[in-house]
C-alpha cells in the first residue's frame, strides 16, 4: 500500500472534519486542484515569457516560477470573501484567488479586455472582485492597506481576513514595520504571508537582514511567526490554514514564512550575476510542482494519466488565452484620460 | 562619480543593488570593484533608511552620494528628505552642513506604468532647502554631479532613464557646471521653449522641425530647477516674447507652473504670448505604449505649442 504523507493526512483529515456531511469538498481545495492551480501558474509565466519575446507583451516581467506553492498553498486555506495585498511578483497569486488566464494575457498585451483594461501590465494586474488589493509595484507597499482591510472586518464584525503576500525584501521597509505593529496592537484578522526566495533583487537575503529567519521578527509585534517549507504546498496550506483559523476567531495576525526561490531572474532578463549554477539547480530539484506531482502519485490520489490530462487541458487555456489576448483591441489612446476619479467630472481631466 | 570618490574619500555610494547588480540601469558599473563594499553599498530595500543614513553621514562630514533606484521609490523616504534633509541647516541655525546628493531616475516611457515612471521634481520645488539638478546631456550629467558632490547642501539629481542611451561628449577630467546657469542648447527668434531634463530631445527634434517650417526656436535647458536662472530665461523672452515649457512631469503644478508664473512676474511686459505648457496629461502613468504615448509629451506637441504662440495675436 502506498503511503500517505503526514501532511496529505492532515489536509485529508481537515477536508473530513470541515466537509464532510456538510458539503462537498470546495473545488478550490481538492488536491488535483491544488495541482492544476500550480501548474497552471508555471505555464503561464512560461507563455508570458514567450509572448513577451515574440513581441505581444510590451512591458516587464517578474516571473513567479519555482514559488507556485506559497500562493496556491496560502489562497487554498482562504475564503472567497477574504482578501489578500499581492506584489510585484504577482501573477501567481492572482490565478491562486480565481484569476483567469485569458483576462490576465490581455492585460499583459495591454489590451482592452484585460483586467485592467491595459493600464496597469504585470506590475498592477489584479481583479479587485476577487478579492485582491492590488499587486504593486512598490515593495511592502500593499501590506500596510491589507491591515486596513483587516481593520474594516474588525469594526464591521465580518468573519473574514486579510493576508499580505510580500517577499523577504518587503520586511527591511518601514511599511511592513508599522503595518505589523498595529495589526498586533489591534489583534487584526490579518496574515503576513512572506515569500522568502532568499534574493531581493540581485542582494541575497543574508545582506539585507541580519538574521535568517524573517519570521522573527513577528515576535516583536506580539504575534507568533512560524516557517514552513514554501515549496511543499499542503505545509503551505497547513500553516496559513492555521493562521486563517486564528485571525477569523479573534486571535490576531500570524506571519507565516514560506522558504522558497524563483527559478526564473528578478525580472526577465535579468543576467543573474549574484547567484550560481549550483544553487539554482539545487533549488531546481525541490522544485514544488515537481515534488507535488510525485506526491500526488505515490499517494495514490491521481494517476500520471489524469495529471497528463489536467496538463494538456491547461495547454489548450493558455492557447486561447494568448488567442484571446491577441484579438482582443488596442484602447483608444485617448481612453488614458478616464478612470482618473470616480466622477467624470463630464469627462474632463484636471 | 569615480573620478569624485577617487578625489575625497569621503564619497561613497548607497542604494539598493548598486554593488553587485551595478544599479539596475548599470550606473555604478565597476565600482564595486574599484571601490570596495565600504563605499559602493548595497543595502536592503529600506528608502527612509538610506536617504537618513545618508542624511547622518553627511551631518558627520560624509559625502553620500545616495540612489534612489526608481523617483517613484522616494515617496518611502519622504520625511527622511523633506523634513530632514531639507531643513536641517536652517533649523539648526546654520550649524548643520547638508552635503548630500540623492541621484534619482525619473522619467517615462517604457510601459513601466504608474509606479515606475513618474517625474516628480516639482514636488521638491515646494521645499525649501533642496537643490535640484536635472541634467539632459552627458556633459551635464558629469559637471552638475560633481558640483552636486561638492556642495554643502542637499540635491536632488535627477537622472532621466531615457536619457542614460543617449551618447555625448563627457571629457576625462575635472571640470563643474555651477548650479543655476541654464544652457542655452539653440539660437533663436521666435519662441523661447525651455525644456527640462528628458524633455530635451523631443524639443530638438520639433525645433528642428520648426526650423523647416521657417520658425526659429530658442531651446533653453535649465539644468538646475532649484536654484533657477530666471535671468538667462527672461533675456530669452525679451529677444523672442513668447515662452513654452516642456517638461515629463505631469501639468498640474509641474516644474512649468512656476517657470511660468515667474515669467508672467518678471517678463510680463514682453510677452506677445500667453505662456503655454507642454507636459505629461494628467493621468497617472498608464501601461499600455499607446496611451503612454497619448499622455506623454510629443515633438507633435511642441510644435503645434510654438506655432500656437508664433501665430497668437492679441
Ligand atoms: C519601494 C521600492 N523600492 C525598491 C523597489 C525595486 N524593487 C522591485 S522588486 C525588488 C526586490 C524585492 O525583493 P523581495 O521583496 O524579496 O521580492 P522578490 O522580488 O524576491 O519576489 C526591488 C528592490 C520597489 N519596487 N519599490
Ligand atoms: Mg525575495
Amino acid at each position: 500500500m502506498r503511503r500517505l504523507s503526514h501532511a496529505l493526512l492532515k489536509l485529508q483529515a481537515y477536508f473530513q472534519s470541515h466537509f464532510s456531511g456538510t458539503a462537498m469538498t470546495p473545488s478550490h481545495l481538492r488536491p488535483l486542484d491544488l495541482y492544476r492551480r500550480m501548474l497552471l501558474i508555471r505555464q503561464f509565466e512560461l507563455r508570458a515569457i514567450n509572448e513577451r519575446k515574440s513581441g505581444l507583451i510590451p512591458g516587464f516581467i517578474h516571473a513567479c516560477i519555482g514559488q507556485e506553492a506559497t500562493a496556491v498553498g496560502a489562497c487554498a486555506a482562504l475564503r472567497q470573501e477574504d482578501v489578500i495585498a499581492s506584489t510585484h511578483r504577482g501573477h501567481g497569486h492572482l490565478i491562486a484567488k480565481g484569476g483567469e488566464p485569458k483576462y490576465m494575457m490581455a492585460e499583459l498585451a495591454a489590451r482592452s479586455d484585460g483586467y485592467c483594461g491595459g493600464k496597469g501590465g504585470s506590475l498592477h494586474m489584479t481583479d479587485f472582485d476577487l478579492g485582491i488589493l492590488g499587486a504593486n509595484g512598490i515593495v511592502a507597499g500593499g501590506i500596510p492597506m491589507a491591515v486596513g482591510a483587516a481593520l474594516a472586518f474588525q469594526m464591521r464584525k465580518e468573519p473574514r481576513v486579510a493576508l499580505a503576500f510580500f517577499g523577504d525584501g518587503a520586511v527591511n521597509e518601514g511599511a511592513f514595520h508599522e503595518a505589523a505593529n498595529l495589526a498586533g496592537l489591534w489583534t487584526l484578522p490579518m496574515i503576513f504571508f512572506c515569500e522568502n526566495n532568499l534574493y531581493g533583487e540581485g542582494t541575497p537575503q543574508h545582506k539585507q537582514a541580519p538574521v535568517p529567519d524573517l519570521a522573527v521578527r513577528a515576535a516583536g509585534y506580539g504575534f507568533p511567526g512560524v516557517i514552513v517549507d514554501g515549496n511543499d504546498v499542503l505545509a503551505v496550506f497547513e500553516a496559513t490554514q492555521q493562521a486563517v483559523e486564528r485571525a477569523r476567531a479573534g486571535g490576531g495576525p500570524t506571519f507565516v514564512e514560506g522558504k522558497t526561490y524563483r527559478h526564473r531572474g528578478h525580472y526577465e532578463g535579468d543576467p543573474m550575476v549574484y547567484r550560481t549554477r549550483e544553487e539554482l539547480e539545487f533549488w531546481k530539484q525541490r522544485d514544488p510542482l515537481t515534488r507535488f506531482r510525485h506526491h500526488l502519485l505515490d499517494a495514490g490520489l491521481a494517476t500520471a494519466a489524469e495529471l497528463d490530462a489536467i496538463a494538456a487541458a491547461i495547454t489548450q487555456e493558455l492557447d486561447e488565452a494568448v488567442a484571446f489576448a491577441t484579438a482582443s483591441p488596442a484602447p483608444a489612446p485617448a481612453s488614458a484620460l478616464a478612470g482618473v476619479y470616480g466622477e467624470t467630472h463630464g469627462g474632463r481631466v484636471f | 562619480m569615480c573620478e569624485e570618490m577617487r578625489r575625497d574619500p569621503s564619497v561613497f555610494l548607497i542604494g539598493e543593488d548598486v554593488g553587485v547588480f551595478d544599479g539596475v540601469f548599470g550606473v555604478s558599473a565597476g565600482m564595486l570593484a574599484e571601490f570596495g563594499a565600504e563605499r559602493v553599498r548595497d543595502t536592503p530595500i529600506s528608502e527612509m533608511a538610506i536617504v537618513g543614513g545618508a542624511l547622518g553621514a553627511a551631518l558627520m562630514g560624509m559625502r553620500p552620494i545616495a540612489e534612489i533606484m526608481f523617483a517613484d521609490f522616494v515617496t518611502c523616504a519622504m520625511d527622511q528628505v523633506v523634513n530632514q534633509a531639507a531643513k536641517a541647516r536652517y533649523m539648526s541655525g546654520g550649524k548643520a552642513n547638508v552635503p548630500l546628493t540623492l541621484r534619482i531616475v525619473n522619467g517615462a516611457p517604457g510601459s513601466a506604468a504608474a509606479q515606475h515612471s513618474q517625474s516628480p521634481e516639482a514636488w521638491f520645488m515646494n521645499v525649501p532647502g533642496l537643490k535640484i539638478a536635472i541634467p539632459a546631456t552627458p556633459y551635464d550629467a558629469k559637471g552638475l554631479l560633481k558640483t552636486a558632490i561638492r556642495g554643502e547642501d542637499p540635491v536632488l539629481f535627477f537622472e532621466h532613464k531615457m536619457l542614460y542611451a543617449v551618447k555625448g561628449e563627457a571629457p576625462e577630467g575635472e571640470y563643474t557646471i555651477p548650479f543655476g546657469q541654464a544652457a542655452i542648447r539653440r539660437q533663436g527668434t521666435d519662441a523661447t521653449v525651455i525644456a527640462i531634463g528628458g524633455a530635451l530631445p523631443v524639443v530638438e527634434q520639433a525645433a528642428q522641425q520648426l526650423e523647416r517650417a521657417g520658425i526659429s526656436v530658442e531651446v533653453i535647458d535649465p539644468r538646475t530647477l532649484v536654484p533657477l536662472d530666471t535671468e538667462t530665461l527672461i533675456k530669452s523672452v525679451q529677444k523672442t516674447h513668447r515662452a513654452v515649457i516642456v517638461h515629463e512631469a505631469h501639468r498640474r503644478a509641474g516644474p512649468g507652473a512656476e517657470i511660468a508664473a515667474l515669467l508672467a512676474e518678471e517678463a510680463i511686459g514682453y510677452l506677445d504670448a500667453p505662456i503655454l505648457r507642454v507636459a505629461a496629461k494628467n493621468v497617472p502613468f498608464p501601461y499600455n505604449p499607446d496611451l503612454e504615448r497619448f499622455i506623454l509629451p510629443s515633438v507633435e506637441d511642441v510644435v503645434a505649442a510654438v506655432k500656437g504662440v508664433t501665430q497668437y495675436r492679441l
